[in-house]
C-alpha cells in the first residue's frame, strides 16, 4: 500500500480505464503516419459506441457488438475519406465537422436504446494465474478486450515497422509526391488508413458502451476522441509509446479518483491539466533535442495530395 | 424603451391568441415551455425533467401544449431561447438547470406576461419569477440508513458532482444516517467535477470500490456508477440517482431516489388554468412526492426494509425531519442544539461537513 | 474515367455559385432526414432557413441576434484565416478564447464594485493580452523549437480548459453566489459590462470590433505588404523567403493576431451577452470559427458571409426544435450536412472536372 493505494488495484484499474482511448489512439496514428490529420475521431468513437451498442443489444453478442463498432466508426469515417481523399477538401475542416455530424447521427440513431442493459463482455478465465499475489490481479483478471488493445498495439508497431504495407503508408506520409513518383497508390492507401482509424476509434468507442459504463446515453463518450489526439502526439507516432501515453492519461484520471476516495487532498484540476503540459514538454524536447528528424512528424501530415501537381 | 414595449404587446397578443393572458381569470389553454440543459436521453436529470412535461399532456390533454429545447447551454443562447420561446406564445417557462438563473430574470423582465419557473436558483427579482427544487436530502437520509447497516467493511462512499451546497447537504444527510445506526461508519467522498461523464463516473466507482468502500451513493446523473459495482457480483451495493435505474434491481441498486417532477408542474400550470397561480419559492421533497424512493430491493433484509421505510413514511407525515439536532459541524462546534431542526436557510448555502467527516470540502 | 485538373487561380464562377450549390444539397439531404424522422421537410427547412430573418413573430429579434450570434465566430475566423494563409495552424483558439475571457473578466472584477471610465478598455486589453499569451505559447515553441503548432495549440485548449474550470470554482467565483461555481454577473456591474447599445439591434463592441477586423482584414490582405506576404507565405514558402519575409516574424504576428482576437471574442462575450465566468462557459466557438474560416475560403468577406450563415443555422435549428419538436441532433447533423457539403463542393472552384484520359506531361 502507498499512501492509502494498492498499486495493483491501480494498475489494473487503469489498465481497463486507458482502452478507450488507446484503441482510438492507434488507429489515428495510422492515420496520422499515411499523413492525414483526421480530428473527427470524437465523432466516430461516438459512432462505434452506438453502433457496437446497437449490434451487441439486437444480437445478444458482444463480440458482435464490437464488430458493429468497428463498422460504425469506419462508416463515419468513409465520409472524411470521400471528403478529403477525393473531393480534396481541408482535412482539418473536414475533421471537425465529421465530429459534429457522428454526435448528431449518433443521438438520432440511439434514441429508441436508451436505458438498455447490454450483453456482458467475458472475462478471459485464465485460471491459477490470476491468483498469483500481484501479477495474477494487474494482469490476468480482464476482459478479453484489454488484451486485444495490447495485441492491437503490437501488431501496428509490427506492420509499421517490418512490413512492406508499413514502409509504404510511412513513405506516403512522409512525402505523397515521392511516393507517388515510385508508384504507390497514395489516395487508395490513405483512404485504407482512414478506414482503419475510423474502425479503432470505432472500437473504442464500443469498449465505452458496452464494458466501461456499459450503457448507451448521448454523448457517451465525453470528449475521449479528442485525449486520443492528444495521445498520438505525445507518442510521437509511435505504437509503444501510444501506450504509454494512454496508460499516462488514463492512469493520472484513476489516480487522482483513487488519491480522493483514500482521502488525500490534492488539486484536481491542475493534476487533471498535467497530462497536457507534459506532452507539449515532451514534444518540445523532442523537436528541439536531437533536430527534426527525430520528431518523427509525418512531413506530409495534414496536406492534401493531387496527382498532376 | 421602446423595443420592450415593442415586445411585450407582441407576447401578449399572442397570449391572447393562445386564450387569454395568465392573469387571475384563468385560462383554456396553456401553452408550457421547457429549457433543458442535457438532451432528454441521458436517462437523469433532463430525462426526469421531461417526463414531467410529458404528465402535463397527460393530464391535461387538449388544454396543455407543450414545447421544449434540448442542449441549451447556460450563458447567452440560454437568453435567446428564452426569447424565442416567449415571442412564439409560450405562457409559462420552466428552465431546468441553475445556469439559467440570470437569463431567467433577464427575459423575465421583458415578458411581465409570461410566467417564468426556474429550477434549483434562488433569485426572483420580477413577480412573474418562481423558483423550484427539490429535498433531495430527505432521500439521502434513507440512503445513509441503508448504507449504514448494509456496509460490511464499514466503508461507505459518495460521488460527487460540485462542492455545491445541494451536494454537500446530501452528503452531510447520507453520512448521518449511516453513523446513527453503525457508529463505526466511515466516508470516501470522491469529486468527479462533471454532471455527465459516464466513463469518469465508472472510474471514481471503482477508485472507491478499491478503497474498500461497498456501499455508494452518487450525485452524477449516470448508471456507470452501478454497472461498475454490478461487475462485483453483488459485494458492493449502490442506489438510483434521478431516475429509478430499475435496470440494476435487485442488486447493486437495492433502492433509488426519483426526482418526480411531475407533480409540480402539474400543480402550477394547474393553477394557470383555473387562475390561482402566484408567485412561489417552492422546495418540496418525499410528503409532496417531488422526491420519491424507489422499490427497495430483497437484496436489503427484510427489517432494514421496514426501518427505512419507516423512515420514509415518518418524513412523508412531517414528523421526522432528516437534520434534527444535536448536530456538530466538522470542527466540533455546534450547528443544531438538541433537538432542534435545521432552518432552510443553512441547509440552502451549506458549506461545511459535519463532525465525523474527514477531509476538505475542495474550495 | 473522371479526372481533376487544377485551375491555375480558383474559378471566380464557381467561388460564387458553390455556396449557394451546397445549400441547396444540404437541404435536400437534410430534407429527406426530416422526413425519415417523421417532420415535413419542407417546414423544417423553412423555419431554420426563413424563419429567423422573415418570421412575423420573431424575425425582428431574431436578426439582430443573428449579429450577436455571428459576432465571435466572425472575430476569430478572421484571426485565424491570416495565419491559415500563411500556412500556420492554429487549432487552439478555443483555448485563446478561455484566456481571454478568464484575464477580461479577471481585470474587471478585480475593480468590482468601483465605478470608473476605464475599466472596460482595460478589460478589452486583458482580454486581448490573455488570448495573446496563449497564441504565443505555441508560437514561441515553433520558432524556437520547431515545435508542431497544430498540436501545442490544440493541447493549450485542454490546459485553459481546466484553468477555467479551476477558476469558476476558486479564485473567480462569485462570493455572493451561495457556493455556485461561476463568478459575478459582468452584465450587473455596469462599470465592466459590454451590453446591447441600442436597444433592439443586437449591436455590442463584440459585433462592432468584428466588422472592424472583416474591414482590416480585408485592407491588409489587398492593400499591404504584410498582406501579400501572408499569401506568398502561404503558397510559395520558399520565393517567400527570397522576398525578404522573415518566416518567424511571420508566424509571431500571425499567431499573435489570432490570439489576440479570439481573446477579444471570449472578452466580449463574458462582458455581453454570456455574462459570467462559470465551468462550460466555452460553447466551441473556438472550433466552429475554424470551419467558419474555411467556408469563407479564407476571404474576409466570405468569412463574414460564412459567419452569418451558421448563426442562421444555429437559431433557425432553435426554432425548428421548440416549434416543430425536432430533435436537437438532427440540427446537428444537419449542420455537419452543411459544412460536409461546403466543404465537398469546394472542390469545382479549385479543379475543373474532365471526363478522358490525362495527357502526358509536358
Amino acid at each position: 500500500m502507498i499512501g492509502g493505494i494498492d498499486p495493483a488495484l491501480l494498475i489494473s484499474a487503469l489498465m481497463v480505464a486507458s482502452v478507450p482511448i488507446l484503441l482510438a489512439a492507434i488507429g489515428e496514428l495510422v492515420v496520422e503516419r499515411a499523413g492525414v490529420l483526421n480530428l473527427g475521431v470524437e465523432g466516430m468513437m461516438i459512432m462505434g459506441a452506438v453502433c457496437g451498442f446497437i449490434m451487441a443489444v439486437q444480437t445478444g453478442s458482444a463480440l458482435l457488438g464490437f464488430v458493429g463498432g468497428a463498422l460504425g466508426g469506419a462508416a463515419l469515417s468513409l465520409i472524411f475519406a470521400l471528403l478529403t481523399q477525393v473531393l480534396l477538401a481541408n482535412q482539418v475542416a473536414s475533421g471537425l465537422a465529421l465530429t459534429l455530424f457522428g454526435l448528431g447521427l449518433s443521438s438520432l440513431i440511439g434514441q429508441s436504446f436508451v436505458g438498455i442493459r447490454p450483453p456482458s463482455t467475458g472475462t478471459v478465465p485464465f485460471g491459477p494465474l490470476a491468483d498469483i499475489p500481484f501479477l495474477g490481479r494487474v494482469l490476468f483478471r480482464h476482459d478479453w478486450v484489454v488484451y486485444a488493445s495490447v495485441a492491437l498495439v503490437a501488431a501496428t508497431w509490427w506492420m509499421l515497422k517490418a512490413t512492406r504495407m508499413g514502409l509504404i503508408l510511412r513513405a506516403v506520409g512522409e512525402s505523397h509526391d515521392a511516393a507517388h513518383a515510385l508508384g504507390y497508390k497514395v489516395r487508395k492507401i490513405r483512404v485504407l488508413a482512414i478506414l482503419f482509424g475510423g474502425a479503432m476509434a470505432g472500437l473504442g468507442g464500443a469498449y465505452v458502451s458496452l464494458v466501461r459504463v456499459p450503457q448507451w446515453t448521448d454523448g457517451i463518450t465525453a470528449g475521449a476522441g479528442w485525449i486520443a489526439l492528444a495521445i498520438v502526439v505525445f507518442a510521437s507516432w509511435r505504437p509503444w509509446r501510444a501506450l504509454v501515453g494512454a496508460y499516462l492519461f488514463g492512469g493520472i484520471t484513476v489516480l487522482q479518483l483513487n488519491l480522493q476516495a483514500a482521502g488525500a487532498r490534492i488539486p484536481v484540476e491542475y493534476l487533471s491539466m498535467s497530462p497536457y503540459l507534459i506532452t507539449i514538454i515532451v514534444l518540445v524536447i523532442m523537436s528541439s533535442g536531437r533536430g527534426k528528424a527525430s520528431l518523427n512528424a509525418p512531413a506530409s501530415l495534414g496536406k492534401n495530395f493531387h496527382a498532376s501537381r | 424603451m421602446k423595443r420592450r414595449t415593442l415586445l411585450a404587446t407582441a407576447a401578449l397578443g399572442l397570449g391572447l391568441a393562445f386564450g387569454g393572458s395568465a392573469s387571475a381569470q384563468g385560462m383554456d389553454k396553456v401553452k408550457a415551455c421547457f429549457v433543458y440543459v442535457g438532451p432528454i436521453g441521458d436517462l437523469g436529470w433532463t430525462y426526469q425533467h421531461h417526463q414531467g412535461a410529458l404528465e402535463l399532456v397527460e393530464t391535461y390533454g387538449d388544454k396543455v401544449e407543450i414545447a421544449f429545447q434540448e442542449n441549451v447551454p447556460e450563458g447567452a443562447d440560454a437568453e435567446r431561447v428564452l426569447t424565442q420561446m416567449a415571442l412564439s406564445g409560450c405562457n409559462i417557462i420552466f428552465t431546468t438547470s441553475f445556469g439559467y438563473m440570470d437569463p431567467t430574470n433577464t427575459v423575465a423582465a421583458k415578458f411581465p406576461d409570461i410566467k417564468f419557473e426556474h429550477a434549483t436558483g434562488y433569485k426572483r427579482e420580477h413577480p412573474n419569477v418562481s423558483t423550484y427544487n427539490a429535498r433531495f436530502y430527505e432521500g439521502r437520509a434513507i440512503q445513509g440508513h441503508i448504507a449504514g447497516k448494509m456496509t460490511k467493511t464499514n466503508k461507505i462512499g459518495y460521488i460527487g458532482s460540485f462542492p455545491i451546497p445541494e451536494v454537500v447537504m446530501g452528503i452531510n444527510s447520507y453520512y448521518l444516517h449511516a453513523k446513527k445506526v453503525n457508529p463505526d461508519v466511515e466516508l470516501s467522498v470522491v469529486w468527479a467535477f462533471t454532471w455527465f461523464d459516464p466513463a469518469k463516473e465508472a472510474d471514481s466507482a471503482k477508485a472507491l470500490i478499491d478503497q474498500g468502500v461497498d456501499v455508494i451513493a452518487s450525485h452524477t446523473d449516470s448508471t456507470a456508477p452501478l454497472a461498475e459495482a454490478a461487475k462485483t457480483n453483488g459485494a458492493v451495493i449502490g442506489f438510483g440517482q434521478a431516475s429509478d435505474m430499475a435496470d440494476y434491481k435487485p442488486s447493486p441498486r437495492v433502492s433509488s431516489i426519483i426526482d418526480n417532477w411531475a407533480p409540480y408542474y402539474v400543480k402550477r400550470v394547474g393553477q394557470l388554468l383555473d387562475g390561482t397561480y402566484e408567485q412561489v419559492d417552492s422546495w418540496a421533497g418525499i410528503p409532496e412526492g417531488e422526491v420519491e424512493i424507489g422499490e427497495i430491493t430483497d437484496a436489503v433484509p427484510a427489517d432494514v426494509k421496514a426501518e427505512a421505510e419507516a423512515m420514509r413514511d415518518a418524513i412523508a407525515a412531517g414528523t421526522y425531519h432528516p437534520f434534527t439536532g444535536p448536530i456538530n459541524k466538522q470542527d466540533g462546534s455546534v450547528w443544531l442544539a438538541e433537538g432542534a431542526v435545521a432552518p432552510d436557510g443553512d441547509l440552502l448555502g451549506m458549506n461545511f461537513y459535519v463532525e465525523g467527516i474527514s477531509g476538505d470540502i475542495p474550495k | 474515367m473522371i479526372r481533376l485538373e487544377k485551375r491555375p487561380s480558383p474559378s471566380r464562377f464557381w467561388q460564387g455559385a458553390t455556396p449557394v450549390l451546397a445549400v441547396v444539397l444540404t437541404m435536400i439531404a437534410g430534407g429527406l432526414m426530416f422526413a425519415a424522422l417523421g417532420k415535413n421537410p419542407f417546414d423544417a427547412i423553412r423555419t431554420i432557413f426563413w424563419d429567423p430573418l422573415f418570421h412575423p413573430q420573431f424575425a425582428s429579434y431574431s436578426r439582430p441576434q443573428l449579429l450577436v450570434k455571428a459576432a465571435p465566430l466572425i472575430l476569430i475566423a478572421i484571426g485565424l484565416s491570416l495565419g491559415f494563409r500563411a500556412g500556420i495552424w492554429n487549432i487552439g483558439a478555443e483555448g485563446q478564447y478561455i484566456m481571454g475571457a478568464l484575464l477580461g473578466a479577471g481585470v474587471g472584477l478585480a475593480f468590482y464594485p468601483a465605478d470608473l471610465w476605464f475599466i472596460f478598455p482595460l478589460m478589452v486589453v486583458a482580454g486581448a493580452f490573455g488570448g495573446w499569451v496563449w497564441a504565443m505559447i505555441p508560437a514561441i515553441l515553433r520558432t524556437r523549437f520547431n515545435t508542431n503548432e497544430i498540436l501545442v495549440s490544440l493541447l493549450m485548449v485542454y490546459i485553459a480548459e481546466n484553468i477555467l474550470s479551476s477558476m469558476s470554482l476558486g479564485l473567480l467565483r462569485n462570493p455572493e453566489g451561495g457556493g455556485f461555481p461561476g463568478s459575478r454577473n459582468l452584465s450587473q456591474y455596469p462599470a465592466a459590462s459590454n451590453p446591447e447599445m441600442i436597444a433592439g439591434t443586437g449591436m455590442h463592441w463584440g459585433v462592432i470590433a468584428a466588422l472592424m477586423a472583416v474591414i482590416a482584414a480585408y485592407v491588409l490582405l489587398q492593400r499591404h505588404i504584410l498582406g501579400f506576404h501572408i499569401k506568398l507565405a502561404g503558397q510559395a514558402p520558399r520565393a517567400a523567403r527570397y522576398a525578404g519575409v522573415n518566416p518567424t516574424g511571420l508566424v509571431l504576428l500571425c499567431m499573435g493576431i489570432s490570439g489576440a482576437l479570439a481573446g477579444l471574442a471570449g472578452l466580449f462575450e463574458v462582458a455581453g451577452p454570456a455574462g459570467r465566468i462559470s465551468i462550460d462557459f466555452n460553447v466551441g466557438y473556438g472550433f466552429t470559427a475554424i470551419i467558419v474560416a474555411f467556408l469563407g475560403r479564407l476571404n474576409p468577406i466570405g468569412i463574414l458571409l460564412a459567419g452569418l450563415l451558421m448563426a442562421l443555422t444555429y437559431i433557425g435549428g432553435e426554432l425548428a426544435q421548440f416549434m416543430l419538436g425536432l430533435p436537437a441532433a438532427a440540427i446537428q447533423a444537419f449542420q455537419g450536412m452543411l459544412l460536409f457539403f461546403l466543404l465537398a463542393v469546394d472542390l469545382l472552384s479549385n479543379y475543373r472536372i474532365r471526363l478522358g484520359y490525362k495527357k502526358e506531361a509536358i
